[in-house]
């Protein structure tokens, strides 16, 4: 074991993945010399040399999409998009041809690849580096989506994505990258793609996050704990796409009551996916609306506003006392 | 076999004053009185760039993308715009912004994260730019309404270096050549883009010759010699506006970081800077106007001190702004008000959770 922040853990992802199997690479944006924005490749280049870590020029759009073409002639590309926001730029390669590639071929091709972006809220950026995007891309069949909120479960989810057969969005929290650290294995482990974890067992409350909003739960969740007599269920989704949808349905017929905190805006987010779900499997087990804390429906504010915009303690504390008034 | 290869291109670039601000072109034809102001825009530029990166450090202000190296390049192209000409910025194009009469406060409460940091109808100029090359588009759209209102003003995006490596430029390239549109591409070659140097973003020689294959008129010219700037500006603001859509690249160099979060020495070299040091836009014209007796040092100092008195005014009217708040970001996301966001906006301020 080492302790690592989250940097250091996908960092150390990627080396053991690169090691390993000669045919990972990774490209993108000053991800080479700099080691990336955020020095998450950094020293990699050093030791895997320009061929296998490459500073492309600036181009999102051929940057997937020279991806998919390495991943169908049998690379493992690791694409960095420098912020999610910037991902818009190349939606015709994640959309349209990524994601498709398996299907619009009868199964004969397919492209096995990793596309990493940093996302998310708090950190005062300029506008379109603090966007959250994930409902785009579960909205688009032939995609999975990952989005860690600890050191440990980005590791061994970069792991596995690097190791799946299809190509995986892998969205990086940046406000977590290094605001904590934890022990984690220094050798390499999978943490499987499509399970959900519940991170704290509870009866009366389901609240469902991910990514850095789950940090803000588990804040607001201790105070009431220490207000009350009250237990509540935290699920970390940590998988966007495919939803596990098991340990979702299990936990809303257990506890009859669903809160789904996520930063992205809140109309067609994620979260109205899972009350739809919800309500299709789990409706007669409910004894109050399932409430969703989220981003206001405007485009992600300027940083003077952001604080208020983003879902905060505040807000996560009104809901739970909103739904415990239903019994 | 006739292949067509690099070597059929031939960039020359153009240059009035040299290194040591030594006149090396016919004398330009430009009044003492505009010289003396392009080198007075200058000063003030560079005040505010370091005015601004004190700020920024002291976390009065947030990210930054300091413009200092770049002075003549966005002065003496912005100088030779018109009024009512439209322009599309960048993320790194204060010196544009003021020459063009957007106060120093915006560009401050921009910086700041205030909502009404950016864009400036008044001035014609577009809001900062954040994804790379985009803004070219939205200036060939612009011209083209010139040219269907057979209005006379000229569209202008300014873009860097690695901005030449979307998509986006090379369709903006060749719109503008399709339609004969009264549109300038100015891009400021400052040799990096982040820490990716010019080599790694092109094979081509110059910047310049990229606009061949769309059709356009180009240039290649020393961004750090405000007069020659200044002159191929005007020349193409005359070319555009018959229908010559143009293709400038101004050869500079971005003497900062990147931004305020970035760090230039893990990729660049201390010789780099320095060499580049030598080539510094404010001082080459400054030694040509003293050569000229047009200037001396304490017109220098005096002009520092005013520039710096303006921009202490500009801090002060930044933050004396009202700040924003909740209650702004309702607003402006539709002409009209959506019952949705109304709805959000009323249950926010009473606090309530919005179902
Ligand atoms: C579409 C898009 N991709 C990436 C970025 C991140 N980014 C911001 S500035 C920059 C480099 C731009 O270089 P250049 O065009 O040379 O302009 P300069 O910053 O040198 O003025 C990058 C990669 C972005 N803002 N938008
Ligand atoms: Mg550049």
């Amino acid at each position: 074991m080492t302790v690592m922040n989250m940097v250091q853990a996908i960092n150390a992802a990627l080396k053991s993945e690169m090691l390993q199997d000669d045919r990972v690479i990774c490209l993108g944006e000053d991800v080479g010399r700099n080691g990336g924005v955020f020095r998450v490749t950094d020293g990699l280049m050093d030791i895997f040399g320009a061929e296998r870590v490459v500073d492309t020029p600036l181009a999102e759009s051929a940057i997937i999409g020279a991806a998919v073409g390495m991943a169908a002639r049998g690379l493992r590309p690791v694409a960095e998009i420098q912020f999610l926001g910037f991902i818009y730029e190349a939606m015709d390669q994640m959309a349209s041809q990524a994601a498709r590639l398996r299907f619009k071929s009868g199964g004969k091709f397919s492209a096995p690849m990793v596309v990493r972006a940093p996302y998310g809220g708090g950190v005062r950026t300029p506008e379109l580096h603090s966007d959250s995007l994930e409902a785009l891309f579960l909205h688009t069949p032939g995609l999975k989506v990952v989005m860690p909120s600890t050191p440990y479960d980005a590791k061994g989810l970069l792991t596995s994505a690097i190791r799946d057969e299809d190509p995986v969005l892998f969205l990086e929290p940046m406000k977590l990258y290094r605001a904590f650290s934890e022990d984690v294995p220094e050798e390499d482990y999978e943490v499987e793609i499509g399970k959900a974890k519940v991170i704290q067992d509870g009866n009366d409350l389901t609240i469902i996050s991910w990514g850095q909003s789950i940090h803000t739960v588990q804040k607001a969740v201790k105070e009431w704990e220490e207000q009350k007599n009250l237990s509540i269920e935290i699920i970390d989704l940590r998988t966007i796409a495919p939803l596990d949808l098991d340990t979702i349905i299990q936990s809303a017929k257990k506890t009859g009551r669903v809160m789904i905190v996520h930063e992205a805006v809140k109309s067609g987010g994620v979260g109205a996916e899972l009350a739809a779900l919800i309500s299709e499997k789990a409706m007669f087990y409910m004894f109050a609306p399932i409430l969703r804390i989220a981003g206001f429906d405007t485009p992600y504010p300027f940083p003077m506003v952001e604080d208020e915009w983003l879902p905060n303690v505040e807000r996560i504390n009104k809901a739970i006392e909103e739904m415990l008034s239903y019994s | 076999m006739n292949w067509i290869n690099e070597s059929c291109v031939t960039v020359d670039m153009f240059q009035l004053l040299n290194e040591g601000g030594k006149l090396v072109g016919e004398k330009p034809d430009i009044p003492d009185d505009k010289l003396l102001q392009l080198y007075k825009q200058m000063i003030f530029s560079r005040v505010f760039d370091e005015r601004a990166l004190k700020l920024q450090r002291q976390g009065r202000i947030g990210t930054y993308a300091p413009f200092t190296g770049q002075e003549a390049a966005q002065v003496g192209s912005a100088a030779a715009l018109d009024k009512g000409d439209w322009v599309f910025p960048s993320y790194r194009e204060v010196a544009v912004s003021l020459v063009r009469g957007v106060p120093a406060s915006q560009s401050l409460l921009y910086t700041m994260g205030h909502h009404s940091g950016s864009g400036d109808p008044d001035a014609h100029m577009f809001p900062v730019q954040i994804i790379i090359a985009s803004q070219t588009l939205h200036a060939v759209g612009s011209a083209w309404a010139s040219k269907y209102k057979k209005e006379k003003q000229v569209s202008v995006a300014y873009l860097g270096d690695g901005a030449t490596s979307e998509g986006d430029f090379h369709e903006a390239l060749n719109f503008a050549g399709v339609n004969s549109l009264p549109v300038i591409f100015f891009v400021q070659n400052n040799q990096w883009a982040i820490s990716v140097p010019l080599s790694s973003q092109t094979a081509s020689k110059s910047i310049a010759q990229k606009g061949i294959a769309y059709g356009l008129t180009s240039i290649q010219v020393d961004g750090n010699d405000v007069l020659a700037v200044y002159e191929t500006m005007k020349k193409a603001v005359q070319l555009a506006k018959e229908g010559k859509p143009i293709l400038i690249e101004a050869v500079t160099y971005r003497q900062g970081p990147h931004t305020t979060a970035d760090d230039p020495t893990k990729y660049r070299t201390k010789e780099e800077l320095s060499a580049w040091k030598q080539k510094d836009p404010l001082l080459r014209m400054k030694h040509y106007l003293i050569h000229n007796h047009l200037w001396n040092e304490t017109q220098e100092e005096e002009e520092t001190a005013i520039a710096e008195q303006k921009m202490t005014e500009a801090y002060q009217t930044a933050i004396q702004t009202p700040r924003s708040g909740l209650d702004d970001i309702f607003q402006n996301v539709y002409h009209k008000k959506t019952s949705n966001l109304e709805e959000q906006q009323n249950s926010s301020k009473r606090g309530e959770v919005s179902v």
